[in-house]
This record gives C-alpha cells, sequence and structure tokens, in this order.
C-alpha cells in the first residue's frame, strides 16, 4: 500500500513512539499534584508547552493543551464569542474551513451570532478585500485558516492579520496543516488565537494546542479543576503533549530539508501523471499551495469509484468529508471556489505528501492512478 | 483461478448478504463488500438508519477480512424507482418497488459500478439459482420455497445474470442463519427487513400522504352504486383490500373491487369470494424473457409474491406485451405488480400487470 493521505493522518515515527512508552512508564503522576511525581510530570508537560510556545514565538503562558485541533477550534471560536459579545456578535470566516470550524459557526448562529462565510476564489484563497468588506464595528472574531486542508493553499493570513490591527476583532488561525511545514510567528504576525494538531506531523493523536495571546479574552467552554488556567479542565495527557513536542522539534529540525523533499515528490508526482498521458486538473493555486496536498480532477472519473479503485490498487488518497453511511459528500471547499455546479466537485481527488513517500513509491502511485483513470475513462 | 476473479457483493447490513459474501470468501474469491446508500432517511433527531446499517456492513466485513466501501445511488434511485413508484400511485396502481430497484439500482447502476472497480461478477444475498450450461444461462427458483425471490428478478436479462452470482440460492433461510451463528457473524440474530426499503417501519399512509395529496371520496357497491361510506384517498387502497375499510354491519366483510379515477370513487363488494374480485386473464406489460420463448405456450405463474403458482396459457402479442390466460378464475389481480412466469424451477421472466380481464371484456374499474 502507498500511503498519499498524511492531510488525513500520519504515523508516530518510531523513536518518539519509543520515547513516549518509557516517558509513560516513568511518568505517571498528575501534574496538578504537589509532590515529587506530580512535579516530574508538571516538569516534562512545561518542557513540552515550552518548546511548542516557542515554535511560533509565542510565551509559555499562552498555550493551552487540547484533545486536538477540533476541540482547539471550539474553545478558540466558541469561547472568544462568548467572552467578547458585550462588544459584538458578529463574525467572519470562510466557506472552505474545516467542519470543525463551520458546525461551530453554525453552532453559534443558533445562539444568536451572525456569521459571514466568505466566498473564495477559485485560485482557492480567501480576498482579503472581501474580509475587509464584511468587517463592522460589531465584529468580534474573524478565523480563516492558514492553509486550507484540501488543497493545500496558503491563505492571505498575514494580510488579514495586518487588516485587523485598527479593529477590534480578535484573528483566529486553525493551522493544523500548516504547522511544521511554514515558518509561524504569531507576535510579528498579529495572530490572537492559532490551532495546532500533532497527528498532522507524525506525533499522536489525541493532544494539541491552542494558542491564546495574552491580549485575547476567551471564556472557559468546559468547567472542572484549575488545569490550563482553568481554560481547559481536565488531568493533562502529560505523554501526548510531550509525543507532540518530540514531532514538532524533529519536523522543525528538519523543515527546510522536508520542504524541499517535498516539492521534489509533488513535482516528480505531477510529471509523472503527465507522462502517462491522462487528463487532469489541479484545483487551486500551485503558486500558494504548500507542495504537501495536491487536489486533482480527474475528467471522466467520479470520486468516490477512483478512491475505491485506488485502495483496491494499493493507494490510500481521500476527498472532501464522508457522508453519512461511509458515502462521500461533494468537497465544500471545493463548492466555495467552483460553486455547486462544476463538474470538478464531483471528478476530484486529494493526495498528500508526507514521512512515508519517496520518488519511488511517488511515481508508482501516479503510474497506478493513471491505469484507474485509463479504465475509468475508457482509454485503455 | 478464484483468487483472481473479483466479486462485488451488495451488502445491506443484513444476514442475508453478510452471508453471501462470507461464503464467496469461503470458495476463495477476491471478494468485496459494498453498501448502496439509495435513500436518505435522516430523522429529526439526524439519525438515519444507512448508518447503522453500514456499520453493520462494516463489523462483518472486518470480521470476514475483506475490504469493504460504500456508494450513493440516491440520485438514479430517485430518478429511476421512487418516481416510477409515485406515478404508479398517481394513476390508481399498486407498483412494486423492488423489482425496479433490482432493474435499475442493484443489477444496473450498481453492476456498472462493481465492474467499474474491477468486478467480474456482483453477488447479493437474494434466494435465486443462476444456471450455467453451454453458454445458455437460467434464472432458477431459490431451493427455500419460502424465500425464493425470483418474483422481484424477473426483469433481468440474460445478459445481466451473466455477471452475477446468487450465492443462498441452494440455501434455506434456516440454513443461512445457522452458517452465520456458526461464524458467530456480527448480524447472525438481526431481525430481517420488513416492507418496501425507503419507509421501513413507518405508516405507508403517513408516507405517501407527504408526497402525493390525497382526495378524499365516497366509497361504494360496484353493483348498486350504493354509498358505504368514504375513503382517504384512492391510493391508499389496494385491489382485494379488506383491512380499513370501516364499514361496520353484520353479514360478510367487505372488499376494495375496482377504483374509478375520473369520480374518485372506491368500490367495495361484501365476501371473500365476491365474483367482482375475479379474472380470467390479463395483459402484462414490459415483459422481459431471460431466454427466448414461443409466441404461445404453457406455464405456470405468480401475480404476487408468495402467491402459488398457477397454470395460464401465454400468448405474445408485441415485443413487450403479453396476454395470459388462466385455467382458473384467479382472485384480486392488481395492476402494477408483476406478472411472473416459470417452467418447473426455471423464472422465464416477467412483465407489469396493466389491464385485467373477464369474459374477453376488461374490467374497467380495475387497472
Amino acid at each position: 500500500m502507498i500511503y498519499l493521505d498524511h492531510a488525513a493522518t500520519t504515523p508516530v515515527h518510531d523513536e518518539i513512539i519509543d520515547e513516549m512508552y518509557q516517558v509513560e512508564r516513568e511518568v505517571f503522576g498528575n501534574p496538578s499534584s504537589l509532590h515529587a511525581f506530580g512535579r516530574k510530570a508538571k516538569a516534562y508537560l512545561n518542557r513540552a508547552r515550552q518548546f511548542l510556545a516557542e515554535s511560533i514565538n509565542a510565551n509559555e503562558n499562552e498555550i493551552i493543551f487540547t484533545s486536538g485541533g477540533t476541540e482547539a477550534n471550539n474553545l478558540a471560536v466558541i469561547g472568544t464569542a462568548l467572552r467578547n459579545q458585550h462588544r459584538g456578535n458578529h463574525i467572519i470566516t470562510s466557506a472552505q474551513e474545516h467542519h470543525a470550524i463551520i458546525h461551530i459557526m453554525n453552532y453559534l448562529q443558533k445562539l444568536g451570532f451572525h456569521v459571514t462565510y466568505l466566498r473564495v476564489n477559485e485560485d482557492g484563497r480567501v480576498d482579503v478585500n472581501d474580509v475587509k468588506r464584511a468587517l463592522t464595528n460589531q465584529t468580534i472574531l474573524v478565523s480563516i485558516m492558514t492553509v486550507n486542508n484540501e488543497t493545500g493553499v496558503k491563505q492571505p493570513i498575514e494580510e488579514i492579520a495586518e487588516l485587523l490591527q485598527d479593529h477590534q476583532a480578535y484573528f483566529h488561525t486553525d493551522a493544523v496543516q500548516a504547522y511544521s511545514l511554514l515558518d509561524i510567528d504569531v507576535k510579528k504576525t498579529g495572530i490572537d488565537l492559532l490551532t495546532a494538531s500533532a497527528h498532522k506531523l507524525n506525533g499522536p493523536k489525541g493532544i494539541g494546542f491552542l494558542y491564546v495571546s495574552e491580549n485575547t479574552p476567551i471564556q472557559q467552554i468546559q468547567f472542572g479543576g484549575l488545569q490550563e488556567r482553568k481554560k481547559r479542565p481536565g488531568t493533562e495527557n502529560v505523554v501526548g503533549a510531550y509525543g507532540f513536542y518530540l514531532a514538532a522539534k524533529k519536523a522543525l529540525e528538519n523543515r527546510k530539508a522536508n520542504f524541499a523533499r517535498y516539492v521534489r515528490l509533488n513535482r516528480l508526482f505531477l510529471q509523472t501523471l503527465e507522462d502517462e498521458t491522462i487528463e487532469f486538473s489541479v484545483n487551486g493555486s500551485r503558486e500558494h499551495a504548500i507542495p504537501t496536498i495536491l487536489n486533482i480532477s480527474f475528467p471522466g472519473t467520479r470520486t468516490d469509484v477512483m478512491l475505491t479503485n485506488l485502495d483496491l490498487e494499493g493507494v490510500a488518497a481521500s476527498s472532501g468529508s464522508a457522508c453519512t453511511a461511509g458515502t462521500l459528500e461533494p468537497s465544500h471547499v471545493l463548492e466555495a471556489m467552483y460553486g455547486k455546479r462544476d463538474e470538478r466537485i464531483h471528478n476530484s481527488v486529494r493526495f498528500s505528501f508526507g514521512s512515508l513517500n519517496d520518488e519511488e513509491n511517488v511515481v508508482e502511485a501516479a503510474k497506478r492512478i493513471a491505469i484507474v483513470v485509463k479504465r475509468l475513462t475508457k482509454q485503455d | 483461478m478464484k483468487q483472481n476473479t473479483r466479486v462485488v457483493v451488495g451488502m445491506s447490513g443484513g444476514v442475508d448478504s453478510s452471508v453471501a459474501a462470507l461464503l464467496l470468501k469461503q470458495q476463495g474469491y477476491d471478494v468485496v463488500g459494498v453498501f448502496m446508500k439509495n435513500w436518505d432517511d435522516t430523522d429529526e433527531h439526524g439519525v438515519c438508519t444507512a448508518t447503522l446499517d453500514y456499520e453493520d456492513v462494516a463489523r462483518v466485513c472486518e470480521q470476514i477480512d475483506i475490504p469493504y466501501y460504500s456508494v450513493n445511488f440516491e440520485k438514479e434511485y430517485w430518478d429511476k424507482v421512487f418516481t416510477y413508484f409515485l406515478d404508479e400511485y398517481k394513476k390508481g396502481r399498486t407498483p412494486n418497488p423492488d423489482v425496479m430497484c433490482n432493474k435499475e439500482i442493484k443489477f444496473k447502476a450498481f453492476l456498472d459500478y462493481a465492474l467499474s472497480i474491477g468486478a467480474e461478477y456482483v453477488a447479493t444475498g437474494h434466494y435465486a439459482r443462476i444456471r450455467r450450461t453451454n453458454g445458455k444461462i437460467e434464472l432458477l427458483r431459490g431451493v427455500d420455497e419460502q424465500k425464493d425471490q425470483t418474483y422481484f428478478l424477473n426483469q433481468l436479462t440474460s445478459d445481466v445474470l451473466r455477471k452475477v452470482l446468487f450465492p443462498l440460492g441452494e440455501l434455506t433461510k434456516a440454513e443461512v442463519r445457522q452458517i452465520a451463528r456458526k461464524h458467530r457473524l456480527h448480524t447472525a440474530d438481526k431481525k430481517d427487513s420488513t416492507g418496501i426499503c425507503f419507509i421501513g417501519e413507518k405508516d405507508f399512509k403517513k408516507f405517501l400522504s407527504e408526497y402525493l395529496p390525497a382526495q378524499p371520496g365516497l366509497m361504494k357497491t360496484l353493483s348498486t352504486n350504493e354509498v358505504k361510506g368514504e375513503h382517504d384517498g384512492l391510493m391508499y387502497y389496494t385491489i382485494g383490500q379488506r383491512h380499513g375499510l370501516g364499514i361496520g354491519g353484520s353479514g360478510e366483510p367487505w372488499f376494495v373491487v375496482g377504483k374509478n379515477l375520473e369520480e374518485n370513487v372506491l368500490y367495495v363488494e361484501q365476501g371473500r369470494n365476491n365474483p367482482y374480485l375475479y379474472s380470467d386473464s390479463l395483459i402484462a406489460t414490459d415483459v422481459n424473457w431471460i431466454n427466448e420463448v414461443e409466441d404461445t405456450f404453457r406455464c405456470t405463474a405468480k401475480f404476487r409474491y408468495r402467491q402459488k403458482d398457477t397454470p395460464v396459457t401465454v400468448t405474445k402479442l408485441d415485443d413487450d406485451r403479453v396476454l395470459v390466460e388462466f385455467d382458473e378464475l384467479q382472485r384480486a389481480i392488481t395492476p402494477g405488480q408483476a406478472a411472473v412466469f416459470y417452467d418447473g424451477e426455471v423464472c422465464l421472466g416477467g412483465g407489469t400487470i396493466d389491464k385485467v380481464m373477464k369474459n374477453n371484456e376488461q374490467l374497467r374499474y380495475v387497472g
């Protein structure tokens, strides 16, 4: 099997698994306990917190560990909305956000907030002018992802952050796909809230963090103990946080080399598809995309049939999101880019590269994809 | 050989298709399980039985170690089956959506899908057999007489059947349950689904009223034109129906014997064996022959599922219409249902009951 679905999740590096096992055996204490066991656990947790904070140029006390990206997004969006509703009830986001933003926004609408879902252009980018036009004196939050998880397209978050410098609205970005691959500096950019998750960068599942700048007031949405400065009560996932730290450290140390490798694999993959003379087109701007994600339309095919064929041929890829009963729903990201009537929303597949790929298996995958496309479009 | 032959099994999450997949896997085929989602029944709580059924498919496929997928035919089902279903009710007939589903979805859209993922055959958990002799393909009744489902498969052509496997054809339902239990399949004791798939356990009348406007009208006797009460809408009644008429009084029970669409009148008569319920011949349309037949021949026929075969003479009227003459008068023949023909254990094909006749005259208010 060739794994081309690293944007969904990634395997934990072997040496990180080993080290996490060791930590779990040796450090079982509750970080809230005042005795030696607790202090030791807290030390591990804080080592992780310190590293992760520094990785985005934040302070330690600005990092809240969560169970992952979804929880971090919930805390960021709901927490900010509830805490700041005295200043306004308007929120801006885009129609191509992850469901872990869209569905939170839908919930806030039920609570009475007004939400603007910005369209994106065919490049898959939010236009900063649209953000500007949507802003009102009631706007309290703007949430735009750093990199789209289906197209890999980087959003103009620097421009948006700059735009918001003179506005009361806080700026949240879901950086789950970008963190560890792109250089992120929350202070320099002016980001108030940022979401990251470990399992997208060869860390464990079940751990993520929310960066909340010191100047951003949020309300807790979960109640219990005093952990994470009361913003996220519950006994901390020490070994998870530590695994997150190890994975982030490794990813950041190798960031430039990894990036260059993925650019090579990306080119090689597309070149092989071209050499196989099948018809395809890449969805979204290539200029603004990170090299690990390619969303490709294959005219004359159907996404579900493609994915089933690819799986049976030993290539693991994916598309938008799963719907009920294991079926696929048309990608809301591609719908936001092209509208509901475009063929591309029904014939596109996302391929995402990562640690399990090398030149050989990327070329092999492209060849198998070509075989399937030719069969489905009766070219063989 | 068989390990290189891919079979796609249509899996519903029930015990029959679970065992079908298991048996094919045991025979050495390269088996792929696929769940068809044909209907969106998500309720107000966001619960969808298809999701629960798909979870059962996933559990069973894990147990027998085959890959599984899901495919969405909601649009095809709506266009080809449900639209037909409503149209027939509008015409006052009683359609058989299962026959149409097999013809248009399971053995057309799904078959095409299976071929597109490299399958040589599709398989289902139907109780029917296929006999392959020197290139000739025949559809045979399932060994379990109680469960035989060839009635619903009458529209399949030999070209389609060539690409189909029915692994349960030689088994009884009891044996299928036994196999499922022996292998501890997750679905071994799952209750069989009943009724029309998209209606499920829901109230049929209520369901239909959500799609078609009901026009209440009078209930009269056909013989004397005497008003006996009111009906809720002609589409809710079927020929031969006894229950739900609400006619009290003494004497024999009342039965539906006809519908007058122009005047919106439901005709009823008294007595199970009332002559108005009986006919001696019918005309069927959209007739499919699995293999060539003579222009006129003797065979047996079924006019509804689980009815006993009755001897008939079939005469071709044109390419897809036949006249069917019964040896004995038949009770409550219902337009819209299938007429299916048999030669012993071989299912010859079938069509849709269009007109019902007695003494060479069409029964005016039937069909």
